[in-house]
């Protein structure tokens, strides 16, 4: 059975990648459109710094991370002082950590969403007296709800397993921002700490199996409903 | 109310070079595949950027390359009935009818009338996969009289229906005729169903009038 401290650490995982998901997804909604709908100067650099944390090795981007969020990152020490907002070993830095690693992920899936929703609807939606945002909001997204909430799903996996990132820019302060994947990695350093890796390792598997269940009943729901 | 179109614009190799002027009443604008009919509406209706064009609807300009006018197609209250219905995939036929409606200024036929006027009384709660080729037809019709138009433009209307199912249709079109009045726009390249029906016939080869 789970202790205690077991359940906090799951506790803490699934808050840090749901705000990580819920926070980044407006913004993957915006940058989706975006690339999907616009061709404009800077398409490529766009493009490009979407993709960049799914290339860059997750430390790098941890580091960069620290040097722009943390106490004396450029932003960091801005928002420190001006919002009183700190990220740099805090859980809302955990969060920071994952939803910038799952952004390319969401990004992809919704981007490619959104591309597969009929051009010809949505003129048909103008020719009806849509404006633009009109139709983005009553065609274009209803459309393309199962993709991305397909994209948010895949970050949300994403985020639960962030490593890399998480470890170098919010470090593995149990109750703070330990999550499932540093908590198993510190165990794995503790000769005594086989059998909790083990029950964490458990809980990973059962909440994957549970986040593409989830997915694919949702996929399946949204494909009947535009049928 | 009268539609004045001049559109001049490279269609791959041919050139759409055309002037007409439409009145209430029905235009049929006739000519084989490839002459640039939907080319046409789509100027009218706002998809396409011709090179140089003036369309107006009566004096109101919707297109004037002369003087860099150009409508935004949203703003144009130009009803178009695609050569495919188009209708939405999320929305059931009620939904479907009352899209348009809020952007309706001045609605010339409230949404009972067009209900009745195309006999869509009995699908309203369906799905638009339950219906027939066209059923789609008429309830794409249904959406865009409720949507305010000034205009009608009908690409092909009944290419994508059997002919069996074509006597379905013809019908609800002359008492769209009849009972709006709304200078109407019908392309095709079969004759027959139409020639009778229309006040004026426009011919158009190569992208060309041909009287």
């Amino acid at each position: 059975m789970l202790t205690a401290e077991d359940l906090a650490i799951v506790a803490l995982s699934l808050k840090i990648a749901l705000a990580a998901t819920l926070v980044s997804a407006p913004l993957a909604i915006a940058i989706s459109l975006l690339l999907a709908k616009r061709r404009f100067w800077g398409y490529s650099i766009l493009n490009a710094a979407v993709h960049l944390p799914l290339v860059l090795p997750p430390v790098v981007t941890g580091l960069l991370l620290l040097r722009t969020f943390g106490h004396r990152g450029v932003i960091g020490a801005w928002l420190e002082s001006t919002l009183g907002v700190v990220f740099a070993f805090r859980w809302t830095g955990a969060a920071l950590a994952a939803a910038v690693m799952g952004f390319p992920l969401m990004v992809r899936a919704m981007r490619l969403a959104i591309e597969n929703v009929d051009p010809k609807l949505e003129d048909a939606a103008a020719s009806l007296g849509a404006s633009r945002a009109w139709r983005i909001v009553t065609v274009t997204l209803p459309l393309a709800a199962p993709g991305l909430v397909a994209g948010m799903i895949v970050a949300f996996a994403k985020s639960l397993g962030e490593f890399g990132a998480t470890i170098t820019f919010a470090s593995s302060i149990p109750g703070e921002t330990q999550t499932i994947s540093t908590a198993v990695y510190a165990l794995l350093n503790d000769p005594a700490g086989d059998a909790q890796a083990m029950r964490l390792v458990w809980v990973s598997v059962i909440i994957s199996f549970g986040a593409i269940a989830a997915s694919e009943a949702l996929a399946r729901r949204a494909r009947r409903e535009t049928r | 109310m009268s539609l004045h179109v001049q559109i001049t614009h490279p269609l791959g190799r041919i050139t759409l070079d055309v002037t007409f002027d439409a009145t209430s009443g029905l235009t049929a604008l006739l000519g084989p595949s490839g002459a640039g009919k939907t080319s046409v509406l789509n100027a009218i209706a706002g998809f396409l950027q011709p090179a140089r064009a003036r369309i107006s609807v009566d004096g109101d300009v919707l297109v004037d390359t002369a003087r860099g006018i150009s409508v935004p197609a949203h703003q144009r209250r130009v009803g178009y009935m695609f050569q495919e219905p188009r209708l939405f995939p999320h929305l059931n036929v009620r939904h479907n009818l009352q899209y348009g409606r809020r952007f309706a200024t001045n609605l010339r036929v409230s949404e009972a009338d067009v209900i009745e006027l195309m006999g869509l009384a009995p699908l309203l709660t369906r799905h638009t996969s339950q219906l027939s080729g066209g059923e789609k037809q008429r309830v794409a019709l249904g959406r865009a009289l409720l949507s305010g138009p000034r205009l009608l433009l009908l690409d092909e209307p009944l290419a994508s229906v059997d002919t069996a199912r074509k006597g379905e249709i013809l019908p609800y079109l002359d008492r769209l005729r009849a009972e709006l009045r709304l200078p109407t726009i019908y392309v095709t390249h079969n004759m027959d169903e139409i020639l009778a029906r229309a006040d004026q016939t426009i011919r158009l080869v190569d992208g060309a009038i041909h009287s």
